[in-house]
């Protein structure tokens, strides 16, 4: 039963580690801002070709 | 937004590419792609010329119109000044430098897209950062490449332009987001977590096949778990507590100190001296519930700001002029005596004395009236107005803080926080409670001492301290408060913080100021003298004020709502006159009585006149009055018959007769009323012991907001303009005010009802500490038990009544 004594100490480390990482998150400013990084991630990294543009424009108006 | 295009005419109209609004007077065109002006163009042109039309492609017709955005280039000269720019900037060092502009007009991904790939538009910008919901971007740039007046010009090129005001200067507002709060919940929430798990097998006959020495480490672990919790994550509570006692008062944080510390010693005494197991679990859950409770009451809305004073509205910078050469020169440094110049459309920024040009001031800002009155050369013009048509000049009679509407912001009573004269009724009840609890923890303790058994009597007396420690009593008001404060913000009805209920249900007096709270400038009553208007002069008159942006012509469109407009050759629009226009060889004028030569002798006073002529020989006119809000009615009936209600108003007697007509009799009424004295009328309520509430809109109501127990700025547009105040109500939500202040009250009925449970609880628990039965299994127990059952009884019932009532509309 004396590995409940390794396992207590992983635990803790574990559990100690993540409200570490809360912390710095939170420090970071990770959640000052809960609405734009959703919007953020759906942009394309690179503008399209102009042809395509055109199209894509007139779809998305209707 | 304003990209909502009525699909049903949009093949007909070119509709601009930019902004998505008709294109009225003139189409521009590049390829097939139409503009409605050059402004829109022009942003175009930038954009495709960086390569960065994909901003078009996120959201359809991204762009706001460019039409009304002044076009002057040393606008921006102000930003030269060093002095300005160090405070405007977030950081700076030898090579880069961090702004943050507040820019209202992003709404939509397409501004988001745009202000993230201002680096491809200019090199010396390094990067741009959106933050959506505060409506704020933060810039990154070289400053060697790039200079901060330049990113401004490139923002305004782009159809970005920043606001930049007074009190973005002034003082760097540090945001305060508590997220100390945040850090002590966590610890306190992680080391509960682990304490539960290591005292769990105390709870279980089977923990004693782990043997001796597995109880003993979980016992110290719980010590060092224990640690943090109560040197960290409780500290609010030793702080507020000692406080109270030095002021002699015992607040609700002074019982839930002493529960805390004999958790604690006692635990550390169970724990070492008699190695027994200890309260650690229940400190921990304790602290977490208690600091849960706080977090929920503490509901902030970042969009709104409460805290504006005048500074927030006037600009940075003003033109002077120096021998006839313009110079802009920063606000802060303008000086008595300087000859400065006030465009159409911009703020006059301090007392002064008109010398040249004709002036339309439009007080909107101010008095909550948008029709502009007209000043003649030699009088004096107050800050705070809008200048509507041609440039003036204008000598400075009073540096911009000393004015007629700033001064009072020199007033005492905006130099003093507002302190929180009234008693929470939650810190009434603890007083009580905390004396009590002591006076039965000493009873029981000299009970056992004198049969003798002094050991059970220290048993007795901790346990009475830990077992009646008020996490539950603590933890009602929050949830209570917290619960209404949200049920309020679903009602457009957003309060600076949870005081502002308490406060609010202790309300005796209310105070309406008139123009822009109990009237509304869209509820205008319209009327007609003179010659019936036949249907062929009603299109004219509707063509012809539909070309002016003019508050009485938006008016008298919206009278003639229906009728379909003529296509008139030219319609010439006099600034702060009228309307002139020649339909079928005929001159045709609309506006003011010197404009189409008509006598305003004899006619009905306390609203405006247009006037309208043919030829010069007069039809007849418009009386245009400010209408009441709609319903307003019911609510000044509803608050009446419970509290006295008082009128303030600026303007003239004359109104009296109308609002007796339709509030009756027993409101108390006052007129010619300016800032100061509106302050003064509260000031001298309060001193007569009266709870006042304020309901304003403008900054001449701020003094008087300022000063009353609870201020509520009314607004049309929630995110645009408020003075400060202790609430901000959507004006379309004002029939509800009475049902809300009905709540405030239920709310506090609410909070006893749970006072009253979460005292069965502790009679319960001090009916076996007494006794010295209570062991840290039946405090683990009874405790988790009562907050939790606390805290749904709280907010059951409080959205349940809302509900009910009408304030929301659904229960969840």
């Amino acid at each position: 039963m004396e590995v409940i004594f390794l396992l207590i100490a992983i635990s803790l480390i574990l559990a100690g580690s993540f409200l570490f990482l809360f912390f710095r998150a939170m420090k970071g400013g990770q959640f000052d801002d809960s609405h734009t990084p959703a919007i953020r991630i759906l942009f394309e990294n690179e503008p399209k070709i102009k042809d395509k543009k055109e199209q894509s424009t007139s779809i998305k108006s209707k | 937004m304003s990209n909502q295009i009525k699909t049903s005419i949009s093949r007909e109209i070119s509709i601009c590419y930019h902004c998505g609004e008709e294109c009225k007077d003139e189409i521009l065109h590049i390829g097939e792609k139409n503009f409605c002006c050059t402004g829109c163009k022009l942003v175009f042109e930038v954009l495709s010329e960086s390569n960065l039309c994909t901003y078009y492609e996120i959201a359809d017709k991204p762009g706001l119109s460019q039409r009304s955005v002044s076009g002057r280039e040393n606008r921006f000269d102000y930003l030269n000044d060093m002095d300005i720019v160090r405070k405007l900037v977030d950081f700076q060092n030898n090579e880069e430098t961090h702004i943050t502009f507040s820019i209202p007009l992003i709404h939509c991904a397409s501004c988001i897209w745009l202000l993230e790939n201002l680096h491809k538009l200019h090199s010396g910008i390094i990067s741009g950062r959106v933050d959506f919901l505060k409506k704020k971007v933060q810039v990154k740039y070289l400053q060697d490449k790039i200079n901060l007046k330049e990113l401004v010009r490139l923002l305004s090129r782009i159809g970005y332009e920043p606001t930049i005001n007074l009190a973005d200067v002034d003082k760097k507002i540090v945001p305060v987001t508590d997220k100390k709060l945040i850090y002590k919940l966590a610890v306190a929430g992680f080391c509960f977590g682990n304490m539960m798990l290591f005292s769990l097998p105390e709870y279980f006959a089977e923990a004693e096949l782990l043997g001796a020495g597995f109880k003993k480490t979980f016992n110290y672990l719980n010590v060092m778990l224990s640690l943090p919790v109560f040197f960290y994550a409780a500290t609010d509570y030793y702080r507020s507590a000692w406080l109270s006692i030095r002021n002699k008062a015992v607040n609700m944080d002074v019982p839930i100190a002493i529960g805390i510390v004999t958790l604690f010693t006692y635990s550390l005494f169970d724990i070492f001296i008699l190695e027994n197991e200890g309260y650690m679990d229940t400190l921990g859950g304790l602290l977490f519930f208690l600091l849960i409770g706080k977090y929920y009451q503490q509901k902030t809305y970042d969009t709104l700001s409460f805290d504006r004073d005048y500074k927030s509205y006037f600009p940075v910078a003003v033109t002077k002029l120096v021998r006839d050469e313009e110079e802009v020169i920063p606000l802060i440094k303008l000086n008595v005596g300087d000859i400065i110049k006030v465009r159409n459309e911009e703020l006059i920024p301090a007392d002064s004395i008109l010398i040249e040009g004709e002036a339309f001031v439009d007080y909107s800002f101010v008095t909550g009236e948008e029709v502009p009155v007209a000043k003649r050369k030699g009088e004096l013009i107050y800050a705070g107005g809008r200048q509507k048509g041609k440039a003036l000049i204008l000598t400075v009679q009073k540096s911009p803080s000393q004015g007629y509407l700033t001064d009072l912001w020199n007033n005492d009573s905006f130099e003093k926080e507002k302190v929180n004269s009234l008693e929470s009724l939650a810190n009434r009840i603890s007083a009580k409670f905390t004396f009590t609890v002591l006076a039965i923890a000493l009873g029981a303790l000299l009970f056992w001492g004198f049969s003798g058994q002094l050991s059970m009597g220290v048993l007795a007396f901790t346990s009475v301290l830990i077992i009646t420690c008020p996490c539950a009593l603590a933890m009602s008001t929050p949830f209570t408060l917290g619960n209404t404060l949200r049920v309020f913000g679903q009602g457009k009805f957003f309060l600076k913080n949870s005081h502002v209920i308490e406060k609010l249900a202790k309300v005796d007096t209310v105070v309406f100021d008139k123009t822009g709270t109990l009237t509304s400038t869209a509820e205008a009553s319209v009327k007609y003298f003179g010659e019936p208007l036949s249907a062929e002069s009603k299109s004219i008159i509707k063509s012809l004020v539909s070309q002016s942006t003019h508050a009485l012509s938006n008016r008298v469109n919206s009278w003639l709502d229906g009728v379909k407009g003529i296509k008139l050759e030219e319609v010439e629009e006099i600034s702060g006159k009228g309307l002139r226009t020649i339909y079928k060889s005929q001159e045709i004028r609309l506006g003011s009585a010197d404009f189409v030569g008509a006598k305003k002798e004899g006619l009905q006073e306390g609203g405006n006149h247009v006037f309208l002529a043919v030829e010069g020989t007069l039809l007849g006119y418009f009386f245009i009055q400010s209408g009441l809000r709609k319903g307003i009615e019911n609510v000044v009936a509803a608050i009446k018959e419970k509290i006295p209600v008082h009128f303030l108003s600026g303007d003239q007697d004359h109104e009296r007769v109308n609002l007796t007509k339709v509030f009756g009799n027993h409101i108390l009424m006052n007129f010619n009323q300016g800032p100061s004295d509106k302050l003064a009328y509260i000031k001298n309520l309060n001193d007569n012991g009266a709870h006042t509430l304020m309901i304003g809109d403008g900054l001449n109501d701020a003094g008087a907001l300022r000063e009353s127990q609870v201020g509520i700025a009314l607004t049309d547009k929630i995110t645009n303009f408020s003075p400060a105040s202790d609430a901000i109500m959507d004006a379309s939500m004002i029939q509800k005010l009475p049902a809300f202040l009905d709540f405030t009250k239920t709310s506090r009925k609410i909070i006893k009802a749970s006072f009253g449970l979460s005292f069965t609880y502790n009679i319960v628990g001090v009916y076996f500490a007494v006794q010295g039965l209570v062991s840290p299994v039946f405090c683990a127990i009874l405790m988790p038990i009562s907050s939790i059952s606390v805290v749904v009884f709280t907010t059951l019932t409080t959205n349940y009544l809302a509900y009910k009532r009408g304030l929301k509309d659904k229960i969840w």
